[in-house]
């Protein structure tokens, strides 16, 4: 894994993506550099970035700040807050694009209700969407339409983006998620 | 590792924090788990579980060997599910308890049934999750897939093999992944953006050894339009590394791809348009007509409403502003106004573009701006801003009065030790570099130990001012503040300050009655550090008047500095075993290590294979030092005087990689070659190099130590010593042939056969020069040393360098010809400048001390022309330097 994240490789490398709650604990969280040996060194990583960023106003527009010698972006939205880490001369925009791509994807398939519950009660979901965005830090794609038509687990035609969801399996999805809920 | 994955009801409120994973317990999933295995599996169910397992795994919960593998059984049951969202999970599933060797077996032939599916996602999925997981036995069997994938008319499949390509030519396979060079080519032309994204990253990774193909590579895109933005970022990136490698051969004329890396300031991505923006302003030896585009476009980002676009914007501007600063002060307007921008990075950078490209006049306004903003921003930045006002100090001395007052207020604020310790250096090396500014500097310091809670800052300070405070117009003034801290400090500084004292009495003799009454009140502190010091300063000093017997060379000692980097004397002490022989201060090198770190940081682009990096034995001065002094041939070489950096004498990626460290003795010569067998088949024995020194008339062989054997892929030396004239900076050139005998090795059993074959292998030619006989000695004030050296030693001539492609590059080609230190930063040349001093310092062998001031000067369109004074403590070596450039 680490090969990647060598300094001669000039591919964009992804070093983790981050999903924590209003209080710094983790959603879901997935790291593909081994900059952070142990779950000790991910969690206290986690703990000072949550504390540094807290503050800012990261809710219309996505922030950016260097921490630890790497570049963070982050962007939050009701109480989580997402982060997308990468090498401190990696190029801002990218990162940031990576990041927007993961963010609206989620919000696609969540139906634009991102919270903490609707996270947790769709882990399913943002761990697929994670999985689609980056793969061992390398990035695979990057378009929010792309990313949550693939995600669309209940379709038969995985290819089929959202917006080529017919009527009826649009409903059939809305009544799965009803009872999804209902049975907890 | 375990930790409380929610937290008990008894302190929180539930209804606020409800969770679906509210009390979840490993132990009860894997109970959960066993629903795998139902003959009437229930997709939905088993979903939930999975997802379970991995919220435990992303709590950082681990799961045993036992239970791991048991998961991992029971999860490959799945597959005999048609439900798409359960494969959908059960590959996330495998992919996180990354299976061993035996496991995956299990799994490969559904995953290969997978793989040839009709369904899109499957096969996608199972090609990242077989890759993934695979050790590599696998994949000759699976190659014919992987190679159809790529080309797979459904992009996602054609990116699931490509990036899965990526990894594999990393890890286990590069050889495979070499042969799928077609396929990936015609993949680079796809109409997915994405695919065309990882096709030519796949691409360059399979050609980056070869630089003539990059080259193709390059030439053909850049004419073509490449669709997709990331790939044309990376598109940019393979540009600029090919500018970077031809610009040596391309001394005149228009750079390379210039204009297409222009042109991709107007593509519509901005992340594209920021790439080659910041690819323009990387370029080698830019110039200012080539930067402006870039500059005007970043000068856009700077008023975006986006934080990210105008922090990628100020960053690459204070880069530039770090070279070319006057290419950056069209930005200033938009700059100052990021100074009260809500993202402090964006501020902090803003602030120290500004302060890297303001003029004098401007400085007192922007002190006022800073001083507002200072409080509210977190330490790391404050270094930031106290380091860029050290440098603007320097850079108009001026202007010390209001920067130092500046300095001395934010010292009086609340701040941590990182900060303060910023601070108090940058006070220090004002006092040191600006005269002016030395009284009123030492004052702020004494009022700062007043109140200082950090022991290690305050010693230093007092030491600080042992070495300055005498020297000033009234030393006496200074005495109350260190006297007060033996009455109201810690010993640590207790101690310092009767140090300090000491000095004081022995530098300004009518101190010296006065210091002697407070020393023997310190006679009877309660800490024996504290008194056995004020016992010896008394002594030493003598009170009473009394003429004491004491040598200069116990007060050198004693109140001298030490010129000797404390690294290596601390070095030198440790090796030190007691003997006969009494330690000698003198065989301590004096050599300033090189940081290693930094190195690691410097723009490393080269491939880093495993023949690219042969890790060498480390390669500080000490460590070289014991290794030579342990071979007996070189013993009697006497001392170190100084070990090269490692020049390559092979290629990357040839079978065996080969560096050499060149070792200079008075005198001898030792070359240390650092070989590397990068081939598993091959044991290498008797390895020697066999040295031509024809063209090297005044060396001549005397020793050479043969590497007994050398296995695959664990460095070894082998060394060849050559006698010289006696403190002569003899040069040559030196043809090297590295010999030995080759056995093949059995890769299974790592056996090697008993016969072998003798073998010869060409190395590249190596050379003696001058600046090899050069020690980079930095000097801290240039100008201070330069007076105190005698000036019937100075040599002066001037030289014409010929047509030169800018004075950056002359600077740059003086100064490695010399091997010298440069000072004070004297070897950034400001862009446009059409003359140019430079300052250098360095020891020649003999320990000589020798100061350089050059001064260039362009003479007509492309000529340099040179002025080159030398002081040193011999003539013949100023003499000698001349000839060093006389005759580069």
């Amino acid at each position: 894994m680490s090969a990647f994240f060598l300094s001669g490789n000039s591919c964009p490398a992804v070093k983790n993506i981050l999903i924590l709650d209003s209080e710094g604990k983790r959603v879901a969280v997935k790291y593909y550099s081994d900059e952070w040996p142990t779950n000790s060194a991910k969690l206290a990583f986690e703990k000072s970035l949550f504390g540094r960023t807290l503050k800012s106003n990261a809710r219309t527009e996505a922030e950016i700040t260097i921490f630890d010698s790497n570049i963070v972006i982050y962007k939050f939205v009701q109480d989580l807050h997402f982060f997308i880490t990468g090498g401190d001369d990696e190029n801002e925009l990218l990162l940031a694009t990576v990041l927007q791509g993961l963010f609206d994807a989620i919000a696609l398939r969540l139906r634009n209700t991102i919270d903490k519950r609707e996270a947790l009660e769709n882990l399913d979901v943002i761990f697929l969407c994670i999985d689609e965005v980056v793969d061992q830090g390398m990035i695979l794609e990057t378009d929010a339409n792309a990313i949550a038509g693939k995600v669309a687990i209940q379709n038969m035609d995985a290819s089929a983006t959202l917006s080529e969801q017919t009527i009826s399996q649009a409903l059939a999805s809305a009544r799965e998620h009803l009872t999804k809920t209902l049975l907890k | 590792m375990a930790q409380p994955l929610v937290k008990k009801d008894d302190d929180r409120d539930d209804e606020a924090d409800y969770s679906p994973f509210l009390g979840i317990e490993k132990g009860a999933v894997l109970q959960e788990a066993r629903v795998f295995n139902d003959p009437q599996l229930d997709p939905r169910r088993c979903s939930q579980v999975i997802t379970k397992l991995l919220y435990l795994l992303n709590q950082g919960e681990t799961f045993t060997k036992v239970e791991a593998t048991e998961v991992f059984f029971a999860v490959t049951k799945l597959f005999q599910s048609k439900d798409i969202g359960l494969r959908r999970m059960v590959y996330v599933m495998i992919k996180e308890l990354s299976p061993s060797a035996d496991e995956v077996i299990i799994v490969t032939s559904s995953l290969m049934k997978d793989m040839t599916s009709k369904t899109d996602m499957y096969r996608a999925n199972a090609i990242r999750v077989l890759c993934r997981i695979t050790d590599g036995t696998l994949l000759t069997q699976i190659e014919r897939y992987l190679k159809q994938a790529i080309v797979d008319k459904n992009p996602v499949v054609a990116s699931a093999a490509l990036v899965s390509g990526i990894h594999l030519l990393q890890q286990t396979n590069p050889e495979i992944v070499k042969r799928w060079s077609n396929e990936v080519q015609e993949a680079v032309q796809s109409r997915a953006a994405l695919v065309q994204f990882h096709a030519l990253a796949l691409l360059h990774q399979i050609r980056q050894n070869d630089r003539l193909a990059v080259n193709k590579l390059v030439s053909s895109l850049t004419k073509g339009s490449v669709r997709s933005p990331l790939a044309q970022c990376l598109l940019i990136r393979y540009t600029s590394q090919v500018i970077r490698e031809s610009a040596n051969n391309n001394q005149a004329g228009d750079r390379p791809f210039y204009d297409f890396l222009e042109g991709c300031l107007r593509h519509k991505a901005e992340m594209v348009i920021f790439e080659a923006a910041r690819a323009i302003t990387e370029l080698n030896g830019v110039t200012s007509r080539e930067l402006t585009p870039a500059i005007t476009v970043l000068q856009l980002f700077l008023s975006s409403s986006k934080p990210v676009l105008r922090f990628a914007a100020v960053r690459t501007l204070n880069k530039v502003a770090m070279t070319h600063p006057m290419a950056v002060t069209n930005c200033n307007i938009d700059m100052e106004s990021l100074i009260s921008d809500q993202n402090r990075s964006i501020a902090t950078l803003a602030i120290t573009t500004l302060l890297k490209t303001g003029n004098e006049s401007s400085v007192d306004r922007l002190m006022k701006q800073i001083t507002n903003f200072m409080s509210d921003i977190a330490d790391e930045f404050k270094i930031v801003v106290v380091e860029a006002i050290r440098s603007l100090c320097l850079k108009f001395p001026l202007k010390h009065r209001s920067l130092m007052n500046f300095l001395s207020n934010i010292l009086r604020e609340e701040g941590g030790f990182e900060y303060k310790k910023a601070i108090v250096d940058s006070i220090v090396i004002l006092i040191r570099d600006i005269p002016e500014a030395k009284e009123s500097g030492l004052l702020h310091l004494c009022e700062f130990i007043e109140d200082c809670e950090f022991t290690y800052l305050s010693t230093q300070i007092l030491h600080f001012l042992g070495i300055e405070g005498p020297k000033t117009s009234d030393p006496s003034k200074y005495i109350r503040y260190i006297y007060n801290r033996v009455h109201l400090e810690n010993a640590t500084v207790r101690a310092g300050a009767v140090s300090t004292l000491a000095k004081f009495g022995a530098m300004v003799d009518t101190l010296k009655p006065r210091v002697f009454v407070l020393l023997r009140r310190c006679l009877f502190d309660n800490d024996d550090e504290v008194r056995d010091r004020a016992t010896l300063y008394i002594n030493t000093l003598g009170g009473d008047g009394a003429v004491v017997e004491t040598g200069e060379d116990v007060k050198e000692f004693l109140f001298g500095s030490l010129d000797i980097p404390l690294v290596n004397l601390e070095n030198s002490l440790k090796n030190y075993e007691p003997s006969e022989e009494s330690f000698d201060i003198n065989s301590v090198p004096k050599e300033v290590k090189t940081q290693p770190l930094a190195e690691k940081k410097a723009p490393g682009k080269k491939p880093t294979g495993l023949g690219a990096s042969p890790a060498g034995p480390p390669s500080t001065v000490d460590a070289y030092e014991k290794l030579l002094s342990s071979i007996p041939e070189f013993a009697n070489f006497g001392k170190l005087f100084k070990s090269s950096a490692p020049v390559e004498l092979t290629e990357a990626e040839t079978e065996y990689a080969v560096n050499v460290v060149k070792h200079i003795f008075d005198g001898h010569v030792v070359f240390q070659y650092n070989c590397t067998n990068t081939i598993p088949e091959q044991l290498l024995e008797n390895v020697t190099v066999i040295v031509d020194a024809s063209e090297a008339e005044e060396f001549a062989e005397v020793a050479s130590k043969p590497l007994r054997s050398l296995p695959y892929d664990s460095p070894g030396q082998t060394f060849v010593a050559f006698e010289k004239p006696e403190g002569v900076p003899a040069v040559g050139k030196f043809s090297n042939m590295l010999r030995f005998i080759v056995k093949e090795v059995d890769p299974s059993t790592g056996e090697a056969e008993d016969d072998g074959v003798e073998d010869e292998y060409q190395l590249e030619e190596l050379e003696v020069v001058a600046a090899d006989y050069m020690l980079k000695v930095g000097v801290s004030n240039f100008r201070n040393a330069w007076e105190t050296m005698d000036a019937d030693c100075e040599r002066v001539d001037e030289y014409g360098l010929g047509p030169r492609e800018s004075l950056a590059e002359a600077v740059n080609a003086v100064i490695n010809l010399l091997g010298m230190q440069p000072c004070e930063g004297t070897e950034v040349v400001p862009n446009n400048s059409r003359s140019h001093t430079c300052l250098l310092s360095g020891v020649y062998i003999g320990n000589v001390k020798v100061l350089v001031r050059l001064q260039f000067g362009l003479d007509g369109p492309k000529d340099v022309a040179m002025k080159l004074a030398v002081r040193s403590e011999d003539e013949a070596v100023s003499d000698a330097i001349h000839e060093i450039v006389a005759s580069g």
